[in-house]
């Protein structure tokens, strides 16, 4: 979707302003949203492509004004509704339907350990070679899909160079809507400052973004 | 808020719409609050950037590991001991005397855990992200780095699930240096790609330390 998340060349967003000291979280509340999303992102009644999609749709003026961890809290809440792990009544009520019978959590104490020292990879084996090779122009499609889509807007259309093959890796867009893996090589595309943003950028500069086999075709 | 017609929760106040949720998650069994304090534990204490400093002090004393963690960064990073989440796929990328690289998430806050830590608010923030990629040179100016023109600047957008970590090139008069001593010079923002590494005392440092 052509969100406000796609910031890549906006301007008017203001200057960056880096903070000396920062704590890791700034507020307790922050730390205990970080380590929600992540057990209940345990139960895998969703992805990460899927909870990335859930912050997009924070309506534009919302996800501007929101920090990091208040885009975390109202993606999280959305999901656990979505997909039912509790309901509105209990959000509301802050208590649990009564009668029901207690869960158990997908993440207990004792695995935390394993499951960060494991990860969650999103590469897939696959015997398919890529279509593209290092040093092959290429150019990025002109895709303006209203779902997820890992491919920014301000490469749509622009050539690009082949810098490396990155493996293959799970499609976002089908994936974030549990549409399937479809996975798919993932290429390194050097595009050049100039061809991105014009004339007046530096000469040598350049920008490699990480794109799916599908979203390029050979130039 | 149980009448309200938005599919997204608008918070008005984060901190106690958290506990809420912690409390109501917990007593459905959905959650194991020693699980959280653990997880906080590890992002909060033990994973941070001192992690990534190791790989790269690595790098500067061992050229054969510094052209392993280039050829596969994340089979060199796990010879340290380091990997897992947000850093299944690690890429490194080599600062030169002709090319910079920096690292940005344009479309969210995609960051390398394992070897950084969390990210900081600025990584996260819109000016960063709208700006890196089109306006390089001006947000390595406002965090304090002027490169010459004749710089090649590669900015890294990870719009994939690759990670990347920046290698900084070896700062001058750091020949005698133990590993150890090499990693106090590696800084964050050096693996970003938005500073350089910092110059060993007594050399080079003295413009700050006179003024």
């Amino acid at each position: 979707m052509n969100g406000v998340h796609d910031m890549g060349g906006m301007h008017g967003m203001g200057a960056v302003r880096p903070e000396s000291g920062e704590p890791v979280f700034h507020h307790r509340w922050e730390a205990r949203v970080f380590a929600l999303a992540r057990a209940m992102g345990a139960f895998g009644r969703w992805n990460i492509d899927a909870s990335r999609h859930q912050r997009e749709l924070i309506p534009a003026a919302e996800y501007l004004r929101m920090s990091y961890y208040e885009k975390w809290l109202t993606g999280l809440t959305g999901l656990l509704l979505k997909h039912g792990l509790i309901t509105e009544e209990e959000l509301a009520s802050g208590k649990p339907t009564p009668g029901r019978a207690k869960e158990q959590p997908a993440l207990p104490a004792a695995m935390v350990a394993g499951f960060i020292a494991r990860g969650v990879p999103a590469s897939r084996s696959s015997s398919r070679p890529p279509r593209f090779r290092p040093g092959q122009p290429v150019r990025a499609r002109n895709l303006n899909p209203l779902g997820h889509t890992r491919l920014p807007r301000y490469v749509r259309g622009k050539a690009g160079t082949i810098d490396r093959v990155q493996g293959v890796f799970v499609l976002p867009d089908t994936h974030a809507h549990f549409q399937g893996e479809h996975p798919q090589h993932v290429y390194s595309v050097r595009f050049e400052a100039r061809e991105l943003w014009g004339g007046d950028a530096a000469p040598r500069d350049a920008v490699y973004v990480d794109l799916w086999e599908e979203y390029l075709d050979a130039a | 808020m149980s009448h309200s017609h938005d599919k997204q929760r608008l918070p008005s106040e984060p901190a106690l719409r958290v506990m809420a949720l912690e409390s109501l998650l917990i007593e459905k069994g959905l959650v194991d609050r020693e699980a959280l304090d653990a997880l906080v534990e590890t992002y909060e204490h033990k994973v941070g950037p001192h992690n990534g400093a190791k790989v790269v002090a690595r790098a500067w004393k061992d050229p054969a590991y510094k052209a392993r963690l280039l050829a596969d960064a994340t089979a060199a990073i796990a010879e340290l001991g380091f990997g897992g989440l947000q850093g299944e796929h690690m890429v490194a990328v080599e600062n030169t005397p002709t090319v910079h690289n920096m690292v940005v998430c344009t479309l969210c806050s995609c960051y390398p855990y394992p070897i950084l830590g969390l990210p900081p608010v600025w990584y996260k923030s819109a000016p960063y992200r709208s700006r890196a990629v089109i306006d390089p040179r001006g947000v390595l100016r406002e965090l304090g780095l002027e490169l010459p023109e004749r710089m090649e600047i590669r900015v890294w957008d990870s719009t994939a699930e690759l990670r990347y970590l920046v290698v900084p090139r070896r700062p001058a008069g750091t020949e005698e240096l133990t590993e150890e001593q090499l990693a106090l010079l590696v800084t964050r923002d050096a693996m970003i790609g938005v500073a350089l590494a910092r110059a060993p005392k007594g050399a080079g440092a003295c413009a700050t330390e006179i003024g």
